[in-house]
């Protein structure tokens, strides 16, 4: 296999808080890979690391080989990482059409087009409705997206990173605060993948970790702890002397 | 197939409707029309008005839709408008359509420049930058010999429009020109505003960092966006100088950059007339309390200001549809208060 996005010793202080420590990730690419720790680990910092809206104290981060830490958050995002983020990022002002339109046609390059009306150009609005239906967004792709249901406004944070057709793909929590009913709709979408797009899942109900992953890595206190087949991750006695506390809460 | 295939023409109408005339709209311009017949000896004030609009407008591109907030955008402004003057003066370009070309490129040169210290930060940063901008290059005019100081940019001759159309006393000519490219203008940004640029800009405006992460170059339109602004805004002040065939120290005033963003708050950012409305709005306000009371006129524009950031929580139709919000957003920043956050509409 094949390592598509690679971390080399990246650290990362906010004032006296290491957040991130030395941590060296390798993902193999068609990885469904998750992270997992307890909170304040660290995950979503190596996540902003990952996209670059954070910058690394120290360290590099490979995507395909090439060095991409000085790259912005657009840039990584042309060539190939998407993000979701924890707490819903959205256009609130802008359908979900508009909002999915505008991810397509960035990804195109016309997304600079000043003398052109957006909606002009069928190829993409045909890619969007594509997307709109597999996110089950069609009877509100018109409204506001602020006055969505929260369980649409996951569904759309989830689909404008696939707009964006990632190589790799990070989730942060995909699923959190979603209805039980309503999960399944993020769930299958992600399953729906194409098997080539890699997946780095940050996730702390554990159920949908062992469901989903082929690979864990552990993080506790911004470090890399364990990382192995999720069988081999559930026997390490260290990871459930880490997990057991909170196992025993969710319990 | 059938099927499959007409939501995506629906959708697509959709989202071309954005763009689509209004009925307000085609009022709204015959109505400017109609005024240059029905109120001839209205058109030197109406020329002003038209003028002022077009600065509005050059606002409104930058708050209204990337949310882009300035007080200093009389530093553009006033650059046109001694260009405008200076190349008119020594004869560089005599012919007005020509000049105005020249003066809202040469704004546009100091906006690309300067648009680069607007990135770094927030509001505040920005409200700051755009500031110092627009007090360094009055202290410049200022001292400089050529721009005359604080005696103003005098002896300018403006030649006919095309060599064949020359200014007039009464502000005819002026006022048709004004207008004609207040409205070439305006359909040029109502152009940009509808495109996928626009439509990137109102993503910066809602979520710059979602905007990034899904790919929108966020500083490079920020910047695009930053010199359009300041070419119309250039483009508005070598207007005024050459309708008035003056450039004075006044066209890089403070109070000029809190006047064009009180006049789009009268009349609401981020649908492109707000400018223009606010703009009638209030050089009308100005002309009647002015004359109701001659000293303390700026009491009562005080005054508007205050109830329309108070009331105007209560959308008032077809206005924009996020005006409440842009005032009440922009006054907290202005006022440095939260308590006009409070309302349950800020969970919109």
């Amino acid at each position: 296999m094949t390592t598509v996005l690679e971390t080399v010793g990246l650290k990362k202080r906010f004032g006296g808080i290491t957040a991130a420590n030395d941590v060296s990730l390798r993902v193999e690419k068609g990885a469904r890979h998750a992270l997992i720790g307890p909170n304040g680990a660290g995950k979503t910092t190596v996540v902003n690391l990952l996209t670059g809206v954070l910058r690394p104290t120290a360290g590099r981060i490979l995507l395909e080989g090439r060095d991409i830490t000085a790259l912005d958050v657009h840039e990584r995002v042309r060539l190939g990482i998407a993000r979701t983020f924890q707490i819903n990022q959205l256009f609130s002002d802008l359908t979900p059409l508009e909002s999915l339109g505008l991810a397509v046609s960035e990804r195109l390059g016309s997304g600079r087009d000043w003398w052109r009306l957006a909606g002009s150009k069928s190829g993409i609005v045909e890619e969007v409705m594509e997307l709109i239906e597999r996110f089950h967004l069609v009877d509100v792709m018109y409204e506001r997206t602020a006055v969505l249901p929260y369980g649409k406004q996951r569904l759309l944070e989830v689909a404008l990173a696939i707009a964006c057709r990632p190589h790799v793909l990070l989730l942060d929590e995909p699923a959190a605060g979603v209805p039980e009913t309503e999960r399944h709709e993020i769930l299958s979408a992600v399953a729906a993948l194409p098997a080539d797009v890699t997946v780095l899942l940050i996730e702390h109900d554990m159920d949908l970790v062992f469901s989903f992953a082929d690979r864990i890595s552990v993080m506790v206190n911004g470090a890399l702890f364990v990382e192995g087949a999720p069988a081999e991750v559930a026997r390490d006695p260290r990871v459930k002397a880490v997990y057991l506390g909170e196992e025993a809460v969710h319990a | 197939m059938l099927v499959a295939h007409a939501p995506v023409h629906e959708a697509a109408a959709r989202l071309r409707a954005r763009a689509r005339w209004r009925p307000f709209e085609i009022a709204f311009w015959l109505a400017a029309l109609a005024s240059y017949f029905l109120m001839p000896s209205w058109h030197l004030i109406l020329a002003e008005v038209a003028i002022l609009g077009l600065f509005a407008l050059s606002l409104d591109l930058l708050l209204g839709y990337a949310g882009v907030v300035s007080l200093g955008h009389a530093a553009f402004f006033g650059f046109g408008a001694y260009v405008a003057g200076l190349i008119a003066k020594y004869g560089i370009v005599t012919e007005p359509v020509l000049a105005l070309v020249v003066s809202g490129i040469a704004a546009a040169v100091v906006g690309f420049i300067t648009s680069f210290l607007v990135l770094r930060g927030a509001d505040l940063t920005r409200l700051m930058v755009t500031l110092g901008v627009a007090l360094v290059l009055r202290e410049i005019a200022n001292r400089l010999a050529i721009t005359g100081g604080a005696d103003g940019l005098q002896g300018i001759t403006i030649g006919p429009i095309f060599g064949m159309f020359p200014f007039d006393i009464a502000g005819h000519t002026a006022y048709v020109y004004s207008l004609a490219v207040l409205f070439l203008l305006f359909l040029l940004a109502r152009r940009i505003v509808n495109s996928p640029f626009g439509l990137s800009l109102r993503s910066i405006k809602g979520n710059p960092l979602r905007a990034a992460a899904i790919g929108v170059p966020v500083n490079r339109r920020l910047v695009a966006i930053y010199t359009i602004g300041a070419a119309y805004a250039g483009v508005a002040g070598a207007l005024l100088t050459q309708t008035t065939q003056f450039a004075s120290l006044s066209v890089l005033d403070f109070e000029r950059s809190a006047d064009v963003l009180l006049i789009l708050i009268i009349g609401g950012p981020g649908y492109l007339y707000g400018g223009l409305i606010g703009a009638i709005l209030f050089k009308l306000m100005q002309d009647w309390l002015a004359n109701l009371t001659p000293q303390y006129w700026m009491f009562w524009i005080g005054l508007v200001l205050v109830l329309i950031v108070v009331v105007g929580r209560e959308r008032v139709s077809g206005w924009s549809l996020d005006f409440a919000a842009a005032v009440r957003g922009l006054a907290r920043r202005l006022v440095g208060s939260r308590t006009l956050a409070s309302s349950p509409q800020d969970r919109r």
